[in-house]
C-alpha cells in the first residue's frame, strides 16, 4: 500500500460555513492517517478590503470569522496532530497568529506552535518602487492602495517540518495551502514537478470547500445532490506519486463524483496544459478522473513542469463609488411602468453618468452594461418587474444623488412603485503583474509575543 | 436523421473568472456524445452565442480523456468584478447560457 495523507477543507471563501470544518476533523481522526486541514478565505478583492481595515485598525486585517472558524476544532486538531494551515491571516497574519495564541488560551489548551508567514505584502513604501517597474504610466500613484504577491508552498512545508501546529499565511496560492503540509509529509524536493503539480491539483480540488462534494453543481432533476442542506467539505487522500483520491466528511450531504470533480478541476482554469501556480505549472492534459467507490474520485496523470521565473501580484487602487438602486413594479402594465421608470432616471440622470439598466425577471444577466440585449426586447405583458439602475463615479456625492433619484420614485415615478432598496460602495480596480521571484523573498518565523 | 436538442441534455458546464476573461467547461454526460462537442461547439459559434457581451476572443482546449473541453473567453465580463455594472459581476450565469445553444443530434 503506497504512503498516504490526508488533507480537509474547512472553508473556501471568506464567510464559508463555519460548521463545516468540525465534521472534517472528525472524519480525519477517524481514518487515523497523519492529516492536515486547510482553510481558503482570500478572494482577490477580500484581500484589499482586509488592507484598508488594517489602516484603520492595526490589530484587525486577518479574517474576521477566524475565532468562528478555529474553536470548534482548534482542541481536536492540536491533541491529533492535525496541521491547520490557512491564509486567514490577509493583511495581518500576525496579528491572526496573536488571535489564535489568546483563543488557545481561552480554551485552556496548551500553547500551540503557529507559524507565520511573510514575504507576500507589497503595500508599503518600499514595495512602490518594484510595482512602479513592472506597471509603468499604469501605477497610479495617487490612486494606490495595496498590493500582494502569491507566495507558495515552500515556506509552508519547512514551518511544519520546523515543528508549526498551526500556518498563518497572508497571500499564498489556494493550491499551495494543500501542497505546503504534503510537500512536508512526503518530503518531496521542490523539483519533484509530477508530484508537486499532482498535490498542488488535489489543492485546487479542495480550495473552494463544498464546490468538490455537490455544491455549485445541483439542477433538480438532471444533478440531483442528497442532503444539500448538510453538505460535507472535501478530503483529500494525497498519494506518494502525487495522486488523489477525493472524499468528503463522513455521515454529510452533498456527493463526490466525476462530474463534481471535473467541473471543479477545470474551475477557473485557462489553459489545461499549463496551470501556473507558485510552485510548479501543472498539466492536466493526460489527466484521469474516475469512481472508485462511494463518493470516492481518483485524480491521476497530473504533469508537472518546472516552476516559471516570476510571481504573480495583483495591485489595487482606488476606482471610486458604486451605486446601485432597485424598485419593482407589479400587475397589469407593470413592463411598461417600470420602463418608464428607467426612461425618467435616464433623462434626469443620464447626463451625469453612464447608466446600466435591468429588468429583472425579463433581462438583467446576460446583456451587456451598454443595455444593447435589453434595448432589443420588445416590451412585454410581464406581470412582476423589477427595475435595477447601476453606475460608478469617482465622486461619492454623485452616486448619492443617482441613489437619491430612485428613492424619489416612490412618490414622483409611475404608479404602483415599491420595494426599494438602494446601496453603494468603494470600489477597488485592479491590476495584475508579475515580478521576478527573487525580488520577493518568502520567510516564516514562530510567533512569540513574550 | 438528426434531431435538434439544447446542448443542456448533453452536456454540464461550470464558470470561473479571472479578470476581464471568462473561463466555461462544458462536459459529456456520456464519452460518446463528446465527438459531438467537438464537431458542434466550436469556438466561433461560441463567439456569436456571446455576442450581446462582446467578446473578443474565445480559445477552445480539448480535455478528450475527460470528455470535456475548456472555453477561455475574453473580454466579456464588461472588465471585470471590480470594474462591471451587472448585477453577475463574476459571470458566473454563463456556464447556462452556453447550455442554451443547439445541438444536432443523430436519430
Amino acid at each position: 500500500m503506497m504512503k498516504s495523507f490526508l488533507v480537509g477543507c474547512g472553508a473556501g471563501f471568506s464567510g464559508d460555513r463555519t460548521d463545516a470544518a468540525a465534521p472534517v476533523v472528525k472524519t480525519l481522526i477517524e481514518r487515523g492517517l497523519p492529516s492536515a486541514i486547510i482553510f481558503e478565505n482570500l478572494a482577490e478583492r477580500t484581500l484589499a478590503a482586509h488592507q484598508l481595515t488594517k489602516r484603520a485598525r492595526p490589530d484587525l486585517g486577518f479574517e474576521p470569522l477566524l475565532e468562528l472558524e478555529l474553536e470548534p476544532i482548534l482542541s481536536d486538531c492540536l491533541k491529533h496532530n492535525i496541521v491547520i494551515v490557512g491564509n486567514f491571516g490577509a493583511a495581518n497574519p500576525r496579528g491572526a497568529a496573536k488571535f489564535i495564541k489568546a483563543l488557545a488560551s481561552k480554551l485552556k489548551l496548551n500553547e500551540p506552535r503557529i507559524a507565520v508567514l511573510e514575504g507576500d505584502n507589497l503595500s508599503d513604501q518600499d514595495s512602490k518602487p518594484l510595482l512602479k517597474e513592472q506597471l509603468g504610466d499604469s501605477f497610479d500613484e495617487e490612486n494606490f492602495v495595496c498590493a500582494n504577491a502569491y507566495q507558495g508552498a515552500r515556506e509552508i512545508a519547512q514551518a511544519i517540518k520546523g515543528g508549526a501546529q498551526i500556518v498563518v499565511t497572508g497571500r499564498v496560492a489556494d493550491p499551495s495551502l494543500t501542497l505546503g503540509p504534503a510537500m512536508a509529509f512526503f518530503n518531496w524536493r521542490e523539483d519533484n514537478w509530477d508530484c508537486l503539480a499532482g498535490a498542488s491539483m488535489a489543492g485546487h480540488l479542495l480550495e473552494c470547500g463544498a464546490q468538490v462534494t455537490g455544491g455549485y453543481f445541483s439542477d433538480p432533476g438532471l444533478k440531483d445532490v442528497p442532503n444539500m442542506e448538510n453538505i460535507g467539505f472535501p478530503i483529500a487522500q494525497i498519494f506518494e506519486d502525487g495522486s488523489c483520491i477525493i472524499t468528503k466528511a463522513d455521515n454529510s450531504g452533498g456527493l463526490v463524483d466525476v462530474r463534481t470533480v471535473k467541473e471543479q478541476l477545470l474551475y477557473e482554469l485557462h489553459d489545461p496544459s499549463a496551470y501556473i501556480t507558485p510552485d510548479v505549472v501543472c498539466d492536466i492534459t493526460n489527466a484521469t478522473v474516475e469512481q472508485v467507490g462511494h463518493d470516492q474520485v481518483r485524480l491521476s496523470g497530473v504533469i508537472g513542469h518546472p516552476r516559471t521565473a516570476s510571481l504573480k501580484a495583483n495591485v489595487f487602487f482606488d476606482g471610486g463609488w458604486f451605486g446601485e438602486g432597485e424598485i419593482s413594479y407589479a400587475g397589469p402594465n407593470a413592463e411598461a411602468r417600470a420602463r418608464l421608470a428607467c426612461d425618467i432616471l435616464q433623462k434626469r440622470m443620464g447626463k451625469y453618468m453612464h447608466l446600466r439598466f435591468d429588468l429583472i425577471g425579463i433581462s438583467s444577466i446576460l446583456g451587456d452594461d451598454a443595455g444593447r440585449m435589453l434595448s432589443r426586447h420588445s416590451a412585454g405583458q410581464n406581470l412582476d418587474v423589477r427595475v435595477r439602475v447601476a453606475a460608478q463615479h469617482t465622486s461619492q456625492q454623485v452616486i448619492d444623488l443617482l441613489l437619491r433619484e430612485v428613492t424619489a420614485l416612490w412618490c414622483g415615478g409611475p404608479a404602483g412603485g415599491g420595494g426599494v432598496r438602494v446601496a453603494k460602495r468603494q470600489r477597488l480596480s485592479t491590476q495584475s503583474c508579475l515580478i521576478a521571484r527573487d525580488k520577493l523573498p518568502a520567510s516564516f518565523h514562530f510567533y512569540d509575543d513574550k | 436523421m438528426t434531431k435538434e436538442i439544447l446542448l443542456y441534455e448533453i452536456a454540464h458546464a461550470r464558470t470561473g473568472d479571472k479578470g476581464n476573461r471568462s473561463n466555461i467547461s462544458l462536459i459529456a454526460y456520456k464519452p460518446e456524445h463528446f465527438q459531438i462537442l467537438v464537431e458542434q461547439i466550436t469556438e466561433q459559434k461560441v463567439l456569436e452565442h456571446f455576442a450581446d457581451r462582446k467578446p473578443t476572443k474565445v480559445v477552445r482546449y480539448l480535455l478528450p480523456n475527460l470528455g470535456a473541453m475548456n472555453f477561455v473567453i475574453d473580454d466579456v465580463l464588461d472588465g471585470g468584478v471590480n470594474d462591471t455594472l451587472n448585477l453577475d459581476m463574476h459571470g458566473k450565469s454563463l456556464s447556462f447560457h452556453l447550455l442554451s445553444m443547439k445541438v444536432m443530434m443523430p436519430l
